[in-house]
């Protein structure tokens, strides 16, 4: 057996037996659930009152709350958190290298995702939006009860033109159709995006960096690391400017400035990586407080096992 | 040495990193926070509104930044609802609808008294990118006709009276990237000067940085600043201090300074290892 099967056997073995000794000692990695009923009230035009209809909801409590009448253990729950830390594992594997149950826990990842994301755009714009206010009658029969659209709004059957447009470059020949309601698309999107750009990101901007170099107080003292922040951040704007001013060589004064330029900019990445280096750490460890407290119950931070 | 240090592998060093996250979490290691003034500054523009004022929650987030954002969009619910604030939850990204519905259960487990429809309602997800902050700032029922359980708004007393969002006091956003806090200055804080804050991930502070304090009137910037502001919450709201669900980023401090020591030790060692390969004449 070569050296590293072994080692992946062997941190197998040891991994399952861990797994199995916390789920059979302490009960790790199982969930419980109670049922809770909610009371809604739903309208109807026909009745003078509303109706009151009582729903159940099942929320998921603390494991030391498992002996109290109504909690039950959750198969379907304790699958889910399973699985989950399966995912997790799994992604984490991509660390040792590419392999089998990494593609497959991405595959996951993405599908459902994209799943997810096309299920809630259909029904809350195709349905709701677009049926909803081309057809309420039908709507309200079938698919939304409770629509209080009356009347249909034929200004709808724009977007259904273009989005039909749109779906046309999937047709055999006729691609060229599709190009028009891109075209709309883009050319709206541009223009929106310019108005944007132009008040917040250019004239406000210029406006902000407009700023008194030497800051006084109310009584009139000298503020020295005001002052010293304001001539940075207009130093900094002036130099990084001169980086990316070519139409003068980068020579004596202006080759001086546009090189505090690059390091100023160089400083910019450096916090920004720094920044993203904090927004993984902060992944990271979510997902082991996760695996650590959800599932192997190591740790208890917020006190969901007291007293077991 | 340097011959060893130059051929680590480099799963050696995922396994320290792994490690050092590990540890402090295991260990429950917590530092103390000393909150910056635009931790602060998002802080005031909370507790200063007067009580009962309309916030529109736009938090635009999903799962994979769960661990980033969640501790902070937290940390806004709870603040606007200590402050009896009217909460107006909304999201710009499809999978941020169940991170919503976390954020309402916690208001529907600690601040009992908060009645949906009343003091809070949760508007939902549009589709759209920055399509419908352009169309709600100034006619809301253009873009969000319904609540998510399919209510209309002008049968919820909340939104009854709501034209657009032009009439909220504050927006509170929470981005991790496209549609987000970029977006909301754009088409909604700048041009028709709504008070905005907002809580991004560490990849788009700097990016974000130049907007304040005139166009956002502060950022929380990754869970470091997320941790600061829980800090603020506790020092004005003594009760959190024995809750634990009140200090999730807090929490999360513990690994994030043990890692990055790591992390600096090992970008100084690494240099190292290049400048001396440089002048052995190994690197070319």
């Amino acid at each position: 057996m070569k050296p590293q099967t072994l080692g992946w056997t062997l941190l197998m073995v040891v991994g399952g037996a861990f797994l199995i000794g916390r789920a059979v000692l302490t009960g790790a990695g199982t969930v419980y659930v109670q049922d809770v009923e909610i009371e809604v009230e739903i309208e109807d035009e026909a009745e003078e009152e509303a109706q009151v209809v009582t729903l159940q909801r099942v929320e998921q409590v603390p494991p030391n709350a498992r002996s109290e009448p109504g909690v039950r253990l959750s198969y379907v729950h304790t699958f889910g958190l399973w699985v989950a830390a399966a995912c997790t594992l799994g992604i984490f594997s991509f660390l040792w290298g590419d392999n089998p149950l990494y593609k497959v826990t991405e595959a996951i990842f993405v599908g459902s995702s994209a799943a997810y994301a096309m299920v809630v755009a259909f029904w809350s714009e195709l349905v709701q939006n677009l049926c909803g206010n081309l057809l309420p009658d039908l709507m309200r029969e079938t698919l939304i009860p409770g629509l209080k659209v009356e009347e249909p709004n034929l200004w709808y059957l724009v977007p259904l033109v273009m989005a039909i447009m749109l779906l046309w470059r999937l047709m055999p020949s006729g691609g060229w159709i599709s190009r028009w309601p891109l075209a709309f698309f883009i050319g709206a999107t541009a223009g929106f995006r310019m108005m944007g750009y132009l008040e917040a990101d250019f004239t406000q901007q210029i406006s902000n960096t407009i700023m008194p170099l030497i800051v006084t107080g109310a009584d009139g003292s000298f503020q020295f690391w005001a002052s010293l922040k304001n001539m940075t951040i207009v130093g900094s704007v002036l130099v990084c400017l001169t980086y990316f001013f070519f139409s003068v060589e980068h020579t004596g004064p202006v080759g001086w400035a546009a090189r505090l330029g690059i390091w100023v900019l160089m400083i910019t990445f450096g916090a920004s990586f720094g920044y993203t280096v904090m927004g993984r750490i902060a992944l990271l460890a979510g997902r082991l407080e996760f695996l650590f407290d959800d599932w192997l119950w190591l740790i208890d931070p917020l006190g969901r096992r007291l007293d077991m | 040495m340097y011959t060893f240090l130059r051929d680590l592998d480099r799963r050696w060093i995922f396994l320290l990193m792994g490690i050092v996250a590990t540890v402090p979490i295991l260990a429950g290691w917590r530092f103390p926070e000393d909150p910056s003034p635009m931790v602060r500054d998002v802080f005031h523009a909370i507790e200063d509104l007067p009580d009962g004022s309309r916030i529109f929650m736009a938090y635009d987030y999903d799962p994979a930044s769960q661990g980033e954002l969640h501790p902070m969009a937290l940390a806004f619910t709870r603040h606007c609802a200590l402050k009896g604030h009217k909460l107006y939850f909304f999201t710009l990204w499809p999978q941020g609808g169940p991170l919503i519905q976390q954020n309402i259960r916690l208001i529907e487990r600690n601040f009992p008294d908060y009645e949906y429809g009343e003091d809070y309602v949760n508007l939902g997800y549009r589709s759209g990118q920055e399509g419908p902050i352009k169309v709600i700032v100034t006619d809301l029922r253009k873009s969000v006709a319904v609540d998510v359980n399919g209510t209309s708004l002008s049968e919820i007393p909340m939104t009854r009276d709501i034209r657009n969002i032009q009439q909220m006091d504050l927006i509170v956003n929470v981005s991790a990237g496209y549609p987000g806090t970029k977006e909301w200055v754009l088409y909604a804080s700048t041009p028709y000067n709504i008070e905005t804050v907002a809580g991004c991930t560490g990849v788009s502070a700097p990016y974000l940085y130049p907007y304040y304090p005139e166009q956002l009137a502060g950022i929380l910037g990754a869970i470091k600043a997320a941790a600061e502001y829980e800090y603020t919450l506790i020092e004005e709201y003594p009760q959190l201090k024995d809750d634990p669900t009140a200090q999730e980023a807090l929490r999360r401090m513990g690994p994030q300074l043990v890692a990055h020591v790591t992390l600096i030790v090992l970008i100084i060692v690494g240099n190292t290892i290049y400048f001396v390969g440089r002048s052995r004449g190994d690197v070319t």
